[in-house]
């Protein structure tokens, strides 16, 4: 008796605020539909119209941060497959972080939901929470934050129509952040065209991509997906030989296990056009760099990947040819439908 | 939810009782399947990986650090010759210490087997290429260029080679194929069928199988890292070794 005078009670409360989100589930592209499982999304936090909305607006709002200086979009811009252009990025006070900031794409499917370099940090709504405090990033309170946006004249009924709660708090929040980075899907490459028998590589295309998938040459499908894994990359960390002592242990400062340190987790290699520098610490900044790095610039170390191959002439010497044609499909891979969305941009 | 299920338990037991039959009292079981390692009676877990500390036949040091391998077509042959057949199949993931136990999606009614087996690997049939989406997710598909489908184990490490160096290996198993022409072809299978023996069940049960992981560098091929270590994918030659190598290395502990 008591539950449901409570119920008509709380129902007469909400019609006065007009609390119905209109789902909006994410668009599976056929490919990921056909070779892929499918994405994660967390049952307590479904694709709203109102909640995805919300989440952009916050991505680019500066408020988020301790001056209102920057926004999550700083240092992930849409013209940047959402990483920017930095080796690292400057926090609100000019102090610089210690990484390469990372693209967001199709990361409802990282199917372990572990996020950063390092996988620090389980599901995209937690991670959200990190940057606000970070001392390097936007260096603010969660207490200020949600604050700052109970007093603005429009975040209190955004939140109402979103989740039904004009009290702000940093679980809403991070909420549609999550909600809105869900729907940064990237499908729509060259490649991926192909593939659908919609476009055709080019010769150099062609080879790059049998470099790529020759265990005798390129061998980078063992880590980074092929035409029959849609996102380039397998999720998990490995060591790929960059250095022979570690400044950043990576996955190995997290777990404690000396055998991950030098672990990062595998980079997509789509939006490659879009994303550089590369590399957790962006050392590299072409192309080129990278594919001379796997080529020849292999460097022993404990916990070298077992599919490294030829580390003590320093890889697998790739020809000039091999080489130049690998890029060319690397580049394939990026999708500048992504990159110039007008639902994901500022506006 | 469970009373359905007692009264279609009870069904079937009414059901089955009265159907008449050779073996009067069948009842259905369920079995799983435990996948456990060994290094020659050593027992072998994630536990043990990325450390030197294994010595094949040949006399090589080394590590392991990545084992994973798949399993399909679980069968059970009747005395009468009646098969029953699952049409599942599990990756064992022994790095992360993940699908170490299966349970296939079959009833097996009590009575004895003349023969219980499983395939290391897919069947030319099942090996189709791109289809198992867990599988393209797990990084387990085969290149198009070396006949596509998937990896049957992949088992990588580091050895120390005759120069004293620390090197890395990659034991991957797959369908042998020869791409010397323009289009790959297959001169042989080399998915194996691991025959546990003749079993007699009469209740719910769980196998219990051992691989012994020397096996795959001993018999009939002592096998030389310094020669076999890397892109062993495309090596007709080191996949027959490894399918060679392969027949003995997993049997039957025990079933409880
Ligand atoms: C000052 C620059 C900066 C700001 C501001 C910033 N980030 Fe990041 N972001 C980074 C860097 C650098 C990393 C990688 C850090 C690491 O691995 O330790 C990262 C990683 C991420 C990742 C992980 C991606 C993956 O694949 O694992 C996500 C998601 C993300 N940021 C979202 C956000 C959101 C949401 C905000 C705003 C609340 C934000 N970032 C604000 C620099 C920034
Ligand atoms: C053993 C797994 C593995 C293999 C094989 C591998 N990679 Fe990587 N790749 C990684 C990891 C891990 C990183 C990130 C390393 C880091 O930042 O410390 C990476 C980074 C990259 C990056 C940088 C992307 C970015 O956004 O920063 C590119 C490009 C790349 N790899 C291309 C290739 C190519 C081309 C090949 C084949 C020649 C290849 N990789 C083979 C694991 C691998």
């Amino acid at each position: 008796m008591l539950i449901s005078t409570f119920i008509i009670w709380s129902c007469s409360n909400e019609s006065v605020d007009r609390y119905s989100p209109t789902p909006n589930p994410l668009r599976i592209p056929q490919l990921f539909q056909d070779k892929i499982l499918n994405p994660i999304l967390p049952p307590n936090n479904p694709q709203t119209i109102e909640g995805i909305a919300l989440g952009k607006k916050l991505f680019f709002d500066p408020i988020l941060s301790g001056d209102n200086t920057q926004a999550c979009a700083d240092c992930h811009t849409p013209e940047n497959a959402f990483t920017d252009i930095d080796r690292f990025s400057k926090g609100i006070d000019g102090s610089i972080g210690k990484r390469n900031s990372m693209p967001i794409f199709n990361l409802a499917w990282n199917y372990d939901e572990k996020f950063f370099w390092d996988g620090r940090v389980f599901s995209l709504e937690h991670q959200a929470f990190r940057p606000v405090t970070d001392p390097t990033e936007m260096k603010s309170t969660w207490n200020q934050v949600t604050q700052k946006l109970q007093e603005h004249p429009d975040y209190p009924s955004l939140f109402q129509q979103a989740f039904g709660s004009r009290s702000i708090d940093s679980i809403l929040v991070t909420k549609a952040i999550a909600q809105f980075e869900r729907t940064l899907i990237s499908s729509n490459s060259k490649f991926d065209n192909f593939l659908l028998g919609k476009a055709t590589l080019t010769a150099e295309e062609q080879n790059g991509f049998n470099v790529f998938m020759d265990e005798t040459k390129g061998d980078c499908f063992h880590c980074h997906g092929s035409d029959n894994n849609p996102l380039w990359t397998d999720n998990l960390f490995h060591n790929n030989g960059l250095d022979a002592t570690f400044t950043d242990l990576g996955l190995g400062k997290f777990t404690g296990d000396p055998a991950d340190n030098g672990k990062f987790k595998t980079p997509s290699l789509r939006n490659l056009a879009f994303t550089a520098p590369y590399m957790h610490d962006g050392r590299f900044a072409t192309l080129e760099e990278v594919i001379n790095h796997y080529s020849e610039g292999l460097k022993h170390s404990s916990t070298i990947d077992p599919l490294m191959k030829k580390v003590a002439q320093g890889g697998v010497q790739l020809s000039n040819e091999d080489k130049a044609d690998l890029k060319s499909f690397l580049l394939s891979l990026s999708d500048y439908e992504f990159v110039n969305n007008p639902n994901f941009k500022n506006q | 939810m469970n009373k359905t299920v007692s009264i279609v338990v009870l069904f079937f037991t009414i059901f089955l009782s009265c159907h008449t039959d050779n073996d009067d009292k069948a009842n259905n079981t369920t079995v799983s399947f435990n996948f456990s390692h060994h290094w020659d009676g050593t027992p072998v877990t994630n536990q043990d990986f990325n450390v030197i500390k294994f010595t094949n036949e040949n006399g090589e040091q080394l590590s392991i650090e990545r084992l994973r391998y798949l399993i399909s077509d679980i069968t059970f042959t009747k005395q009468s010759g009646e098969v029953l057949k699952t049409n599942d199949y599990n990756l064992v993931d022994v790095t992360n210490g993940e699908n170490l136990t299966f349970t296939p999606t079959m009833i097996i009614p009590s009575g004895i087997y003349s023969k219980v087996s499983f395939t290391f690997g897919f069947k030319n049939e099942k090996n189709t290429d791109a289809v198992y989406q867990d599988l393209n997710i797990a990084s387990w598909f085969v290149p198009a260029m070396l006949g596509g489908g998937y990896h049957y184990m992949q088992f990588d490490g580091k050895f120390i080679n005759s120069s004293s160096i620390e090197q890395g290996f990659n034991y991957h198993a797959i369908r042998a194929v020869d791409t010397s022409g323009s289009e790959p072809i297959f001169p042989q299978d080399t998915f194996i069928i691991v025959n546990l023996g003749p079993v007699t069940i009469s209740n719910d049960s769980t196998f219990n199988i051992e691989m012994n992981i020397a096996e795959w560098f001993k018999n009939p091929n002592t096998w030389d890292l310094n020669t076999y270590n890397q892109m062993l994918m495309p090596n007709t030659t080191a996949q027959i070794m490894m399918f060679e190598n392969g027949q003995n290395a997993f049997s039957l502990k025990s079933i409880e």
